[in-house]
């Protein structure tokens, strides 16, 4: 494998990192619709993590992979249009995915709140919190934009 | 072959392929990166280990087969079936043996995870999904040397 053939399998395997780390919270998004107590709120936090490490390692890689791959292979251009447009895609999904880590932020904050003036039991506005529909619409938007990049990575249009 | 000439070469009748299979195998990675995650950090709690065993249920096997269905494809829109075994190179043979032997062990996972899942709701415990953590690990890691085979095109 020449050195190029490195950087596409781990700018590849990047991009399976990101997607990876999105299913992940679409997962706990189902799962978390249901959760209405401070304990079960806070129990999903560490597999939560793991999903803001897939995404990180994922938007890292694939930008600093995808770049190096524009200036070293022989028929790609960094101004090669199919390229400027994963490039904005990246900025506009990066953007959308930290507004939609901020929304479901608001739940752990909130049963953090609860659990600290000892309320244990049920709450009604941690389940809202918990089912927030500007989260899983900012996360709909996120899914879109990161399918948006592996559409155009595939057909590279006026390549 | 390398890796600008395969990117200038490519016809765009093998895209949708590519498409379903890269679709089907981020499916699968997804749900097995949940499911290890969930069920590594569960520590009995019965909510994310049934979320790691029904990560492997509803998302890795669906992606699975979308993945080797969309293997099948490409692999025949590409002409591989028309050459003979010697000619098919070792990237191919990786891929093919980690989606073979690979569901496979999914479905073995699934059975033990489900027995485990059927034990854990009538008290006997979640042992199993133990066993079952350690399979989505094996699977993970192998579909990681997949992916990087299948990018990387070694031999």
């Amino acid at each position: 494998m020449r050195f190029d053939d490195w950087m596409l399998a781990l700018h590849v395997l990047s991009a399976f990192s990101l997607v990876a780390g999105l299913i992940l919270f679409w997962a706990l998004i189902v799962v978390g619709r249901r959760i209405d107590t401070p304990q079960a709120t806070l129990s999903l936090g560490p597999v939560a993590r793991v999903g803001t490490a897939t995404v990180g390692v994922g938007m890292v890689g694939t930008i600093v992979f995808g770049l190096w791959l524009a200036f070293s292979v022989r028929n790609y251009d960094i101004w090669d249009a199919w390229i400027i447009i994963a490039l904005v895609l990246w900025f506009i999904g990066a953007a959308l995915g930290r507004k939609t880590g901020e929304a479901f932020l608001e739940g752990p904050k909130k049963a953090m709140e609860l659990q600290e003036a000892g309320q244990t039991g049920p709450n009604a506005e941690l389940l809202e919190l918990n089912r927030t529909s500007r989260g899983v619409l900012l996360q709909t938007l996120t899914s879109l934009v990161v399918l948006l990049i592996i559409l155009d990575m595939i057909w590279k249009p006026w390549a | 072959m390398g890796l600008s000439v395969l990117a200038a070469i490519r016809p765009d009748s093998w895209n949708l392929p590519l498409l379903v299979h890269a679709f089907g195998a981020m499916l699968a990675v997804g749900g097995l990166v949940t499911a290890a995650a969930s069920l590594a950090l569960a520590k009995g709690e019965a909510r994310l280990l049934r979320l790691g065993y029904f990560s492997l249920l509803a998302i890795t096997l669906p992606g699975w087969i979308i993945m080797r269905i969309g293997a099948q494809w490409i692999f025949s829109k590409e002409g591989w079936d028309d050459l003979p075994d010697r000619l098919i190179p070792s990237w191919i043979g990786i891929g093919f043996m980690v989606a073979d032997f690979g569901g496979l062990l999914l479905l073995a996972s699934l059975i033990v995870g489900g027995i485990g899942i059927r034990r854990m709701r009538q008290g006997k415990g979640a042992g199993l999904l133990k066993a079952t953590l350690v399979l989505a690990v094996v699977l993970l890691a192998a579909c990681i040397v997949a992916v990087w085979a299948m990018a990387g095109k070694p031999g």
